[in-house]
């Protein structure tokens, strides 16, 4: 028998329910600031105990607004249990793991972190493809473990200038590489779903084609039906073994086993990831590879993305309750 | 297997080189020891139980000395080898050798710029990269399982921090290009102002550290340059600032930078080069907020071959009596 919902907020206190939908491991670093503005509804905190869809059936029958933070799916069984949810604001720029249909479905608008970690982003793919080519990471354990002591020189590395890198998405984050590598002296050539006439560098119908005229794939774009898995046998292999691949997108845009056997028998010429098809599970293989850069899915965490992200969440709260327009729509009502 | 050059005018002066004595100071590059190999004859250094054996046996034989960053051409060596007409250095460096004795003795030298600048310069950002998105740490936080447990946490933001440099010669400027391209504010000192430079000017390394987040250190070393970055420096840079290395050790009072770094007095540094190699600063090594390269500023396979090629062909241009490709004197 259902009880029912008692109301998130009393009456005329003008502080609308919103509630935050999370992994318990994944802290809102913004909570306070949301708590100045809502009715903070929050399982995690609020009721640690009790099984989630339990507590949405008891509090959240009206709640109106949700916050999706980080990698915590929201499947349809979820927002079946939300029966006035309207809005669905997630922390990401990423939004695979929402079930956009159930969304379209119900009118429930969702919107993302649109450009506030796109430079971020950027830099750390910049970062890893330095780091894979220079083998930075590598090289600064050879001083610690007092290798250069002990066996001199560390193995040479690869030259940046000249290489053709080939930038997979050109959105945001996508141009923001382009421009970051320009100085350089790289040839940046791109595939994305179409074709942008004021970018100045070529652009390749297909992500195999850019790939057969890349030395390095710089992976940018999200992760969809369409470019699942687009990193794989036939792309890898004509990479050839000096191919390298940074992915800052999603674990999804590559075949992962694919790549890791690829690594493991020398025919690709080493990766720099940011992002795993199961985090935070990494192949064991990579583990033991020289020319692998791994990061624990963190190329968006800094303070001022942050701070950015808290605003632009609050901003679309506020702007949903006061019926004004929502912005990075991800898709409509 | 060797190759045989073409059989025309040019073979005359080939085999004339074959007996030229060619000493390499270390071992630097088997490519380069290669090709000096097939057209020089080369002895190595480091086969000798000691300098002065090597000096007794063969300083007679010596017209030329091929040294590097690690061993150069002292006035030691200078004077004791008789025929000496030509230093040419694996390096853009010159600070290992005695340009003074050289010109006193007529002794020509030459180095290998531009072609190492590119690298040197993405090895900079690299390591400014590198110390404040703290990628090495990352990638140790994976390794060990550690991310199984919980996130990294947050790292400071790269684009847009202003960016001081320390000389802006070839690879000075190839670092501002750079970091300009993450919106950057670059600022500098040098010698005196440059003219056509849009950057801002600072007359002391201790004034452009006031006014910068990263200060990167990229001009040659020289008696005025020795010991640039000091305590007064450091104290300029502070907590939240960050030095990068990527000049040479004698740039830095190094025990200065370990204290400031130990004691939570600087933000970071990102170190390609100390002042007594292969030895790294050990007390820096259990912080996550530096970064510690074995002086690979140059090291990539595409500029090692360039740099070899540049050391043999001005070797081959001087004993053909034709002009030196990148001489210094």
């Amino acid at each position: 028998m259902s009880s029912q919902p008692e109301p998130g907020a009393e009456p005329g206190s003008g502080r609308p329910d919103v509630l935050v939908h999370r992994l318990p491991s994944f802290a809102l670093p913004f909570l306070a600031l949301l708590c100045d503005h809502f009715t903070v509804l929050d399982p995690c905190t609020d009721s640690p105990d009790e099984p989630a869809h339990a507590f949405l059936a008891r509090r959240a029958g009206l709640t109106r607004a949700l916050v999706c933070v980080g990698p915590i799916p929201l499947p349809a069984d979820t927002l079946r249990l939300l029966p006035s949810l309207r809005l669905v604001v997630a922390t990401t720029t990423g939004v695979d793991k929402i079930d956009l249909r159930e969304c379209r479905q119900r009118g429930i608008a969702v919107t993302n972190a649109g450009t506030t970690f796109a430079e971020d982003v950027a830099d750390y793919a910049v970062a890893l493809l330095l780091d894979v080519l220079r083998r930075m990471s590598t090289a600064d354990r050879y001083v610690r473990e007092g290798s250069w002591l002990k066996n001199g020189d560390y193995p040479l590395g690869f030259k940046l200038r000249g290489k053709q890198v080939g930038i997979v998405g050109l959105g945001n984050i996508g141009s923001h590489v382009a421009k970051r590598l320009q100085p350089f002296g790289c040839d940046i050539a791109y595939n994305s779903r179409s074709k942008k006439p004021s970018f100045p560098y070529p652009y390749h119908a297909s992500v195999h084609d850019l790939a057969t005229n890349s030395d390095v794939l710089i992976l940018c774009c999200t992760l969809t039906e369409e470019t699942r898995h687009v990193i794989d046998r036939e792309v890898m292999t004509v990479l050839e073994d000096r191919g390298v691949i940074i992915n800052v997108g999603r674990g999804g845009l590559i075949n992962e086993k694919e790549l890791v056997q690829f690594l493991m028998r020398g025919e690709l010429g080493g990766a720099g990831l940011d992002v795993f098809e199961d985090e935070p599970n990494v192949p064991k293989e990579l583990l033991g590879l020289d020319n692998v850069v791994l990061s624990p899915h963190s190329a968006a965490l800094t303070p001022e993305s942050f701070e950015a992200l808290g605003e632009l969440t609050v901003s679309n709260l506020k702007a949903f309750f006061s019926n004004q327009p929502l912005s990075c729509l991800v898709q409509g009502e | 297997m060797h190759v045989r050059p073409p059989k025309n005018s040019q073979s005359k002066d080939f085999l004339q080189m074959e007996g030229i004595g060619v000493l390499m100071t270390c071992p630097m590059f088997p490519y380069l020891e290669q090709e000096l190999e097939q057209r020089f004859h080369l002895h190595r250094l480091w086969d000798f139980p000691s300098r002065r054996r090597f000096l007794e046996a063969h300083a007679g034989s010596i017209r030329a000395v091929v040294g590097d960053t690690k061993v150069g051409a002292d006035a030691e060596l200078i004077d004791a080898l008789p025929g000496l007409e030509i230093v040419a250095t694996f390096s853009v460096g010159l600070d290992k050798i005695d340009l003074g004795r050289c010109g006193e003795k007529g002794i020509r030298v030459t180095n290998t710029p531009d072609v190492l600048t590119d690298d040197v310069a993405d090895i900079a950002i690299a390591l400014m990269l590198g110390v404040l998105r703290k990628v090495c740490g990352c990638d140790a936080f994976v390794r060990s399982g550690k991310w199984k447990s919980g996130d990294f946490g947050l790292t400071a933001k790269f684009s847009g921090k202003s960016v001081g440099i320390v000389g802006l010669g070839r690879i000075g400027s190839a670092i501002a290009k750079r970091a300009e391209a993450f919106g950057c504010p670059i600022s500098y000192c040098s010698r005196s102002e440059k003219p056509h430079v849009s950057y801002k000017y600072y007359p002391t390394a201790a004034e452009l550290a006031r006014h910068c987040r990263i200060l990167v250190v990229a001009c040659a070393l020289t008696e005025e340059t020795r010991r640039i970055v000091g305590r007064e420096v450091l104290d300029a840079l502070g907590p939240e600032g960050v030095l990068i290395n990527v000049g040479r050790g004698a740039h830095v009072d190094e025990p200065e930078l370990v204290a400031a770094l130990l004691e939570g007095r600087l933000g970071g540094a990102g170190l390609d080069v100390y002042e007594n190699e292969p030895e790294a600063a050990e007390e820096l090594f259990p912080m996550d907020n530096v970064v510690l390269l074995p002086h690979v500023g140059s090291d990539t396979v595409e500029t090692s071959t360039a740099m070899a090629d540049l050391v043999v062909a001005n070797l081959e241009a001087h004993f053909a009596g034709k002009p030196l490709l990148t001489p210094v004197i």
